[in-house]
């Protein structure tokens, strides 16, 4: 007896979309050229490389010389972080960067390296009860020497969105840097880089139906960056290595498909996460509660905590009731810590090992949220009974 | 700790304990082998911290052993989830473990962690997830009869361990399997061989999993109270030495009591109360009876007459020949046809008709 598996964890990847593979078909086994190659095959790879690089720059309302191809949204903010700062040192304009508690870990270890290691100096801002960061502490963080600021668009575990226009507004005002990752926020937000005040901007393709092993970093026109990798002079030197022709392609092809099927997409996941949550809250309204902003959210995000129940044990019910979910706390080596995510927004000790994080996508249905609903109905009260009989 | 009472439990659907090993890795092959529907898991139970700060020394649930039992999963195409049980184990055994030894006995963790972890808590996590069974790599075998599950020997002599699953109550025994139970250890290297299990020439896991380099002594001295010294006496009530802290000495023991006396002295037994150690001679140290709390029988029918039985005093002694008759309070008076040595306190006894285990308790202080 097959069971029926739901997929309900978009946050952490999609599947390519059958047009984006279709794409980058041509360039595994037959325009197979390096891109760096003076010849016909090289001009063929480069060609599509830059037809690539051009449709990124469309999709984002950019130049295509603001856009580089990385191997990872994770590499994309480890440029930015570690290219800007290292910039900043050379020249001498700066030694202080600011970013907040709850960034992805390829902002925030990045930072706590460049501090403990590289001797940079780095300001941790805190966030408040819904995740997101207060001006004024920003505000009161900036100093002479502050060259770039990271917050991310959107959290990844809880789903807030940051104010990042009033960020890079007063980032410019004070002429320091702007740095945002935009990995869960890209393809259900509009993006003018041209008008925004954003000078660096990371982006992870396989989060909208795009391969993975490959990220992109906008980097505004005239920004300096130290290239974090040392090597050739691919991507203007800033990303050494020769460049995955068809994962580039692939990227943008899924880039201009999100575009196109935005506000398609956007209506669909917001149905299907309303349905979610108001039925969690109908189902368990004194031991579940919503986590991160109550309307500043990602669309497709669906965050939430029970109270005293551990995210290992819901996930691995979930799973096994065929339904992929994730957590900020849930960990494969049996170690779980409680969620920095949650704990920065000051959730109490009986919450923050319970957050759960369900991320809907193209191919979902009401009828999946309603088997969800279902399984929970099943697995919590089960979990509770489970946490009674054992103490 | 009760047992969770499910009426949606699949018959076909079996978690296994997995611990990277390889008994539990080869009890896992052989259940996907017999068609059931596997499920992996590994608690992790323990993790000291060492000077440097990340990372443990145990020997149990390191990084390395889970991502060994993760391999072997992912070969055998199942499931793997890797559980917290780090908060009820230190509640449980390790705590239980130190206050055991300042109290004057020698407890042996494996029964309590068999009793209270694996085959409670662990247990009831199977059950939650509808599995009927949790099966584990021990050498021990359970077979029903007439509406009863026996708890029996594993076949091979040298493996044996019922000795440690002599808590189990029929309620267990029925959701109970042990693949490897039937199988000497080199027919179960064999098979590891046989499921190209990259883990066939693994070594024996150890006792006191918890313990990092497997100095109890150095863990006492981390964990519990500051070591109280005290003196040794004889039977008799002379001081013959200084003892170091009770804690750090075994029934039986003759070397490292830092004495010198013409005919060499044991220990006899811990007397708490006056902080004393005292020792004897070999012929003091033999015991001919004892008595035994805390008893579990595992046909739940305690006999109603003394029988004999051979009796087990600790996981490495063979079975010697006691009468064997329960006492009006559930404890056990057991009569040793010959004096036997090394009577420890907080050690299992456990009773065997041939291979059959009924049961067996913890080994009370003597008079």
């Amino acid at each position: 007896m097959e069971k029926r598996l739901i997929y309900l964890d978009h946050g952490a990847t999609t599947p390519v979309d059958p047009q984006v593979v279709a794409a980058m078909q041509p360039y595994w086994s037959e325009l197979y050229g390096n891109p760096g190659s003076a010849h016909s095959y090289g001009r063929q790879a480069s060609h599509a490389l830059e037809t690539a690089r051009r449709t990124v720059a469309e999709c984002l309302c950019a130049q295509p010389g603001e856009v580089i191809f990385t191997g990872a949204g994770s590499e994309s903010d480890n440029l930015a972080l570690r290219g800007v700062m290292f910039a900043a040192r050379q020249s001498g304009r700066g030694n202080h960067l600011i970013t907040c508690a709850i960034e992805h870990p390829a902002v925030l270890e990045t930072a706590v390296q460049l501090r403990d290691l590289f001797g940079f100096e780095v300001t941790i801002l805190p966030v408040d009860e819904y995740g997101r960061v207060r001006l004024s502490d920003l505000e009161a963080a900036i100093r002479p020497d502050t060259a770039l600021i990271s917050i991310m668009a959107a959290n990844n575990e809880v789903g807030t969105l940051q104010p990042i226009f009033e960020i890079g507004a007063l980032a410019r005002r004070c002429g320091i840097l702007f740095h945002t990752d935009a990995i869960q926020a890209i393809a259900s937000t509009a993006w003018d880089m041209a008008a925004m005040p954003i000078d660096l901007l990371s982006v992870a393709p396989h989060k909208f139906y795009g391969p993975k092993g490959v990220g992109i970093l906008f980097v505004r026109q005239g920004v300096t960056l130290v290239p974090a990798l040392t090597g050739g002079s691919q991507e203007n030197g800033r990303r050494p290595g020769t460049v995955n022709v068809p994962l580039a392609v692939g990227a943008a092809t899924a880039l201009r498909l999100a575009v196109a099927r935005r506000a398609q997409d956007v209506a669909h996941y917001q149905s299907l996460r309303d349905r979610l949550l108001d039925g969690l809250c109908r189902l368990f309204p004194q031991v579940c509660i919503i986590t991160g902003h109550p309307t500043a959210r990602l669309p497709h995000n669906a965050s939430i905590a029970f109270r005293h129940l551990n995210a290992n044990d819901l996930l691995m019910h979930l799973d096994m009731a065929g339904i992929a979910a994730s957590s900020g706390s849930a960990c494969k080596t049996g170690n779980p810590k409680p969620s920095a995510v949650l704990q920065a927004m000051g959730l109490a000790e009986e919450w923050n090992r319970g957050g759960l994080r369900f991320t809907v996508g193209q191919q979902n249905t009401l009828a999946d949220i309603d088997a969800t609903l279902d399984a929970l109905a099943q697995i919590v009260p089960r979990l509770y009974k489970l946490a009674e009989i054992s103490g | 700790m009760s047992l969770l009472s499910s009426s949606s439990l699949h018959s076909n659907r079996v978690v296994v304990a997995m611990s990277g090993g390889v008994d539990s890795s080869v009890a896992a092959a052989l259940l996907v082998e017999q068609g059931y529907e596997v499920i992996g898991m590994m608690m992790r139970l323990w993790s000291e911290p060492t000077a440097c700060g990340a990372g443990g020394v145990n020997r149990c649930c390191t990084p390395d052993q889970m991502a060994d039992a993760q391999r072997i999963a992912d070969q055998l195409r199942i499931p793997f989830y890797v559980l917290d049980v780090q908060e009820p184990f230190r509640r449980t055994i390790v705590d239980f473990f130190v206050r055991e030894h300042e109290q004057g006995r020698t407890p042996n963790p494996c029964i309590e962690c068999n009793r209270q972890i694996r085959f409670t808590y662990l247990l009831n996590r199977a059950l939650a997830l509808d599995a009927y069974y949790l099966a584990t790599g021990h050498y021990a075998r359970v077979v029903a009869e007439n509406g009863r599950f026996r708890l029996l020997k594993g076949v091979d002599p040298h493996k044996d361990q019922s000795y440690v699953l002599h808590v189990l109550r029929q309620e267990h025994l029925a959701h109970v399997l042990f693949p490897v139970g039937g199988y000497t250890k080199e027919q179960v290297r064999e098979l590891a061989r046989k499921f190209h299990l990259p883990v066939a020439s693994k070594g024996d896991s150890q006792d006191l999993c918890f313990l990092g380099d497997g100095d109890y002594r150095r863990f006492l001295r981390e964990y519990g109270q500051p070591a109280s010294p005290g003196p040794i006496l004889t039977r008799e009530g002379r001081e013959i030495g200084r003892h170091e802290g009770l804690p750090f000495y075994t029934i039986g023991q003759r070397k490292g009591l830092g004495i010198s006396t013409p005919e060499p002295v044991y220990v006899l037994r811990k007397d708490v109360a006056q902080n004393a150690l005292i020792v004897g001679t070999r012929a003091q140290l033999g015991q001919q009876q004892m008595t035994v709390r805390d008893v579990n029988w595992v046909v739940e029918l305690p006999p109603a007459a003394p029988i004999t039985a051979q009796v087990k005093i600790r996981y490495r002694a063979d079975g010697v020949w006691a009468q064997v008759s329960l006492q009006a309070n559930g404890r056990v008076q057991v009569h040793f046809r010959e004096p036997v040595f090394g009577v420890t306190a907080g050690q299992g006894a456990v009773f065997y008709n041939g291979d059959e285990c009924l049961g067996g308790g913890i080994i009370a202080e003597s008079e």
